[in-house]
């Protein structure tokens, strides 16, 4: 796809591609989910709420299929004045924050994530349609990049 | 800004005795404002713990209250009392006295009356407000403390409202809102004259000049002779003293054009065709009892149109120098106080049917949002309906500092402008006409355009709508694309402001346009930030300080702010 969007003149950070390792194990868990209680309501009866479920776990498995390139089109830049994130392959989305607009950063691990060493940093500004979450950076990444980003939102705070 | 306080920081007449001394100010500020004018109370904002108007407790609640008591008891009365005498026939009074209970009844009586009045008392005690430099503090409860703090410097607004009642009793509620949902502080209840003083005070300090002479002080100012004349002189004024009430507003909005405007709102006019073909399927097919489900909604509509022009009524805008006036309301009012730079965003709006008489409405974004006691939230409306040539006022007011030329441009092109051939198309980014399947009829006019300080979008060929978002303001920006859009090569562009009813977005751009909007839109907002110090927006002493936004603002720099790209 020729088409698609694209920053010129930024080099992406991509996230650990542990990440996709996360990820394919959650959605193996909640296919193999699906598919068991599918499975039992089948056995108790009830059809079509098994059929619904059936044509989810499906559909989950294609979506899984397209894990490794969703995970790989995840990226984030921190340029001079703002940071830009990057997400998604059908839904595509850039995000840019300047550092003086930051309110906090807020780090979080699941617990898979954790298993994996993984940490995800959530960006929150005045806006809560900002909603910026980068999933995937190794813990000390995240730590430092949160440290890194209070500093300089620090240094550089816009008023409300 | 002079930071003695004298003389040119006066708005209206002041009279010889309200002039301070600038020396003697400079020297001993609070015993200064101690001795001032009107009513002889001391001043608030002085960093001491003060107590509400001694009128509170009755007014949050405590009428409502006894009322309510009185009525469960007048009610209630025989129920509870052949419960627990068995008794059923005889006045209850005789029956106490018969029974040798009438002592015991009495100070029972007086207990329950004595214990309600002293919680109330002790709940008026306990709540407490100071100002200092630095913040606005409440405190308040009797078993379950609170405390809250509001920080000056982001003070979004300042609202005095004066609801009926406390209105009669020359009382008025002061709303100090910060950034954060529902966030602020509640004064309630303050006399009318303290009220003003006080917002005066906090938006003295929450503009960072030093604190200075109560050059505004002046509170109900030389009202017509006696307690009472001034009362009824409040209760008439529009405004809260006599001062505010002299300075014109820059919009005059009509009785009548106010309900035109309320009529011929699309969600009115469908409410009403509704209720015709309501009706005349009643009386074609004689099923009465349907009017029965009629009626609540005729209520509801008459209901909120007459809330909408209640509020709406006697509205007026005007300029001063610590940020933009509006108040408005007829047995209720209420008077907004927006300091500089609170704004995050500006929607002007056009309903379909208004473009039959040429008006519009300004809404804005703040980062407060304040619930309100008395139902939905109007405030984000600044101007409910106006002419082109209100807009343009007002616009002079929202956007401080933006030269004359560029707003007039700004509403030609932006509220009915589509781009033309003939017209400069370099303004504003708009649909390529590839787009068109997903702008059938706004295709022209969708667009985005960068001005110095704003990012404006343009919107709507049938609702037609213009959103300004002063860069400074701004979150963050971001770029989509959708799976629709992929194909031919469009985008979506999104600045992100806080909560609120505009959403800053436009789609259907062409996809390398929309990129380099993301791109300036960011440095923009880099540069606006740089320049923007309107947190603080009077402690940078400049020379021009004084020119305050008005109603006949022509002049850039009003406020010091510096002029980057």
């Amino acid at each position: 796809m020729a088409s698609r969007l694209e920053l010129p003149d930024v080099e992406w950070r991509r996230v650990s591609s542990k990440l996709i390792a996360v990820e394919l194990i959650g959605a193996a868990i909640s296919i193999v989910g699906m598919v068991a209680a599918a499975v039992a309501l089948f056995l108790f009866g009830i059809g079509i709420p098994a059929l619904i479920l059936g044509v989810l776990a499906v559909s989950s498995l294609v979506t899984a299929a397209f894990i490794p390139r969703r995970v790989r089109a995840y990226g984030y830049a921190l340029r001079e004045d703002d940071m830009l994130f990057r997400r998604g392959l059908l839904f595509q989305r850039f995000v840019a924050v300047p550092y003086g607009r930051l309110q906090l950063v807020d780090i979080n691990r699941g617990p898979l994530a954790r298993a994996f060493g993984l940490s995800e940093l959530k960006l929150v500004t005045a806006a809560a349609t900002t909603a910026v979450t980068i999933p995937g950076l190794t813990e000390d990444d995240a730590v430092r990049l949160r440290d890194h980003l209070v500093d300089v939102a620090e240094s550089r705070r816009v008023g409300l | 800004m002079t930071s003695d306080g004298n003389g040119p920081v006066e708005r209206g007449p002041v009279g010889p005795d309200e002039t301070p001394d600038p020396d003697e100010t400079v020297a001993s500020p609070v015993a200064e404002r101690v001795l001032t004018p009107g009513g002889g109370e001391s001043d608030l904002a002085d960093g001491e713990w003060h107590r509400l108007h001694p009128a509170t407790p009755l007014l949050r609640g405590g009428i409502g209250l006894l009322a309510i008591a009185g009525i469960l008891a007048a009610n209630l009365r025989d129920r509870i009392i052949e419960f627990f005498l068995q008794f059923e026939e005889r006045d209850p009074i005789d029956e106490i006295i018969d029974r040798g209970l009438l002592l015991p009844g009495l100070a029972i009586a007086i207990a329950v009356l004595g214990v309600g009045i002293l919680g109330f008392w002790l709940a008026w005690r306990m709540r407490e407000f100071r100002v200092t430099d630095e913040v606005v503090e409440l405190r308040s409860g009797i078993l379950f403390r609170t405390q809250r703090r509001a920080r000056l410097d982001r003070v979004q607004g300042i609202n005095i409202v004066r609801p009926l009642v406390p209105r009669v009793f020359g009382t008025a509620r002061l709303e100090i809102s910060v950034a954060g949902n529902d966030a602020g502080v509640k004064l309630d209840y303050l006399g009318s004259a303290a009220a003003d003083r006080l917002r005066t005070d906090v938006l003295d300090l929450a503009s960072g000049a030093q604190r200075r002479a109560p050059a505004s002080d002046a509170g109900a100012g030389p009202g017509p002779g006696g307690v009472v004349g001034r009362r009824v002189g409040e209760l008439l004024a529009p405004e809260l003293s006599r001062e505010e009430a002299a300075r014109s507003s820059v919009v005059h909005v009509s009785v009548s054009r106010l309900l035109g405007s309320l009529v011929l709102r699309d969600s009115t006019l469908l409410l009403l065709l509704l209720l015709v073909a309501g009706v005349v399927w009643i009386v074609s097919t004689d099923s009465w009892f349907v009017l029965f489900g009629l009626i609540p909604s005729l209520i509801g509509l008459a209901g909120f149109i007459a809330r909408r022009f209640s509020r709406s009524l006697r509205y007026t805008i005007a300029g001063s120098e610590s940020g933009i006036r509006i108040g408005s309301g007829l047995a209720s009012t209420r008077n907004e106080t927006l300091p500089p730079g609170r704004i995050h965003s500006i929607e002007i709006s056009q309903p379909l049917l208004w473009r039959i008489a040429g008006w519009w409405q300004i809404r804005i974004t703040r980062a407060a949002s304040m619930k309100d006691q008395d139902g939905s939230g109007n405030d984000n409306v600044v101007l409910p309906v106006g002419d082109i040539t209100d807009v343009r006022r007002v616009l002079d007011l929202l956007m401080p500092g933006t030269p004359g030329s560029e707003l007039d441009e700004m509403l030609a092109t932006g509220l009915t402008g589509a781009s033309h051939p003939s017209e400069s198309a370099a303004l504003y980014v708009t649909t390529p006409a590839r787009g068109r399947l997903w702008r059938p009829f706004s295709w022209r006019r969708n667009g985005v355009a960068l001005h110095d300080r704003h990012l404006l979008l343009r919107k709507g060929r049938i609702w037609r709508s213009l959103i300004v978002v002063p860069l400074a303001r701004m979150q963050g920006v971001s770029v989509h694309q959708g799976p629709l859009y992929r194909p031919t090569r469009l985008a979506h562009v999104r600045a992100h402001i806080v909560a609120g009813p505009v959403v800053a977005s436009v789609g259907a751009l062409d996809a390398d346009d929309a990129v380099g909007v993301f791109e300036r839109v960011l440095v923009g907002a880099e540069r606006a930030a740089v320049a923007d110090d309107s947190h603080r927006w009077k402690s940078n002493p400049v020379p021009d300080a004084e020119t305050r936004p008005g109603p006949d603002l022509e002049s850039p720099g009003a406020r010091p702010e510096k002029e980057t790209l």
